[in-house]
């Protein structure tokens, strides 16, 4: 067992951990943010898509170890000071972007991503990058929608069909 | 997974001293070899990991022209700082995974895995570039050695790729859907003295050079000059996503096609 020390969406945080506990497990079981989902725990959903150090990374294929001194975002992290929905989240929300909502964090992490590097993406940009994010239930169209409209674009036209 | 310790060395000689211990096992990104920890195909007694050696990572034009790629640079970062040096070998860095994979995994970690069906390979063989190690430099030639297998040595670091950059360059990937590697990529690359041309995904002998193709696009570089070429099936992999014969045609039409980009 070893100590592990990062920052998480803005708190110094502290564990003692195994080598094979995973940055997913580390969040959920012992910072207990349940938020970050694990959907296939195969690398290939995207429901655990946190940020590391500004970067997108899939908490099921990183160790807990490997995050020392890294700064960390959750989908906790991604609301207002006051608690209210952050942009994205409330466009995802606005739009009907999720519907069992599983999919939903890791959905919200990687359009930060993508929002943060490139702040009107096309759709097509959209699309691509939303490439390792599985939902099973949308189909992905008012997910689209709401990442373009997060990025302040007239979504009318988007996804009509 | 096994229960097993981790260490994150920040300089290549602590890493390779790590490395020198039984049942130590280097870990790059972590994207090939977490998920088969996770399914018990491996059980090293400590992992080394490669992330935290500064020496390790980035992208920069070395005096000879070459661009060189530290082994635990990110696909993403290879995509973002290779674009002006080399488009083509950072448009191939751009395709591998997902964004996500592509913010962990690394080149040095692809090439020691040598996945049949995986994208830098290509890159490797089809430019003829170096692999550096702690210990030596290993022509692209001599370092693949079937699939999953190289000329590396037990704990042998690729610390750094050198790629001669060519006149002009163009990887062809038909993905498998499901996995994003490559069903069959083909890396084509034209340099003063000839062009390359190297297919991964393909062969159950994992990437290998098309010779017959490299001869007649060096004498006319055009997708016409393929035309009367066939690879032959013997050898190339079936598996439910397609059968041999299926994956040698693609190769020729995967080839005329990186001719016609490049």
């Amino acid at each position: 067992m070893t100590q592990v020390s990062m920052t998480v969406n803005g708190k110094a945080v502290s564990g003692v951990v195994e080598g094979r506990t995973l940055l997913v497990d580390f969040l959920r079981g012992n910072l207990r943010l349940t938020g970050t989902h694990v959907g296939c725990d195969t690398s290939q959903c995207g429901a655990c898509v946190v940020h590391v150090d500004g970067r997108a990374v899939k908490a099921c294929t990183m160790f807990a170890l490997e995050a020392e001194g890294a700064q960390v975002r959750t989908i906790e992290g991604m609301a207002n000071a006051d608690g209210s929905l952050g942009v994205i989240q409330q466009a995802f929300q606005d739009h009907h972007g999720l519907q069992c909502g599983f999919c939903t964090p890791g959905m919200v992490m990687s359009a930060a991503a993508l929002l943060k590097d490139n702040p009107r993406p096309t759709e097509a940009e959209v699309r691509a990058h939303l490439e390792g994010n599985i939902c099973r239930c949308t189909g992905y169209h008012n997910i689209v929608k709401a990442i373009m409209a997060a990025s302040g674009q007239d979504v009318a036209a988007i996804a009509a069909e | 997974m096994y229960a097993f310790e981790i260490e994150r060395p920040t300089t290549i000689a602590a890493a390779a001293a790590a490395l020198a211990h039984d049942g130590a096992q280097a870990l790059g990104g972590g994207q090939t070899l977490i998920p088969s920890l996770k399914q018990r195909l491996a059980s090293p007694e400590k992992l080394v990991s490669l992330t935290a050696i500064p020496e390790m990572r980035g992208v920069c034009l070395s005096d000879a022209g070459e661009v060189c790629i530290g082994g635990a640079t990110a696909h993403a970062t290879v995509a973002a700082e290779a674009a002006a040096h080399f488009p083509a070998l950072a448009a191939l860095a751009s395709h591998i995974g997902d964004p996500a994979v592509r913010n962990r995994g690394t080149i040095g970690g692809s090439l020691a895995n040598n996945d049949p069906s995986a994208c830098y390979p290509a890159a490797v063989l089809g430019t003829g570039a170096t692999i550096i190690t702690n210990s030596r430099s290993i022509a692209a030639d001599d370092y693949f050695d079937g699939m999953f297998s190289t000329a590396l040595t037990e704990g042998e670091i690729i610390t750094e790729v050198r790629f001669p950059v060519p006149q002009r360059a163009n990887y062809q990937k038909f993905v498998q859907p499901a996995s994003r590697f490559a069903l069959v990529g083909v890396f084509v690359a034209q340099y003063a003295g000839g062009v390359r041309v190297a297919v991964t995904g393909a062969s159950e002998g994992g990437v290998f050079r098309w010779a017959e193709a490299e001869a007649a696009l060096s004498a006319s570089f055009s997708a016409a000059a393929l035309e009367g070429l066939s690879v032959p099936a013997e050898g190339m992999i079936g598996d439910l996503h397609g059968t041999p014969e299926y994956r040698a045609h693609l190769v020729k039409v995967m080839t005329k096609r990186a001719v016609a980009a490049a």
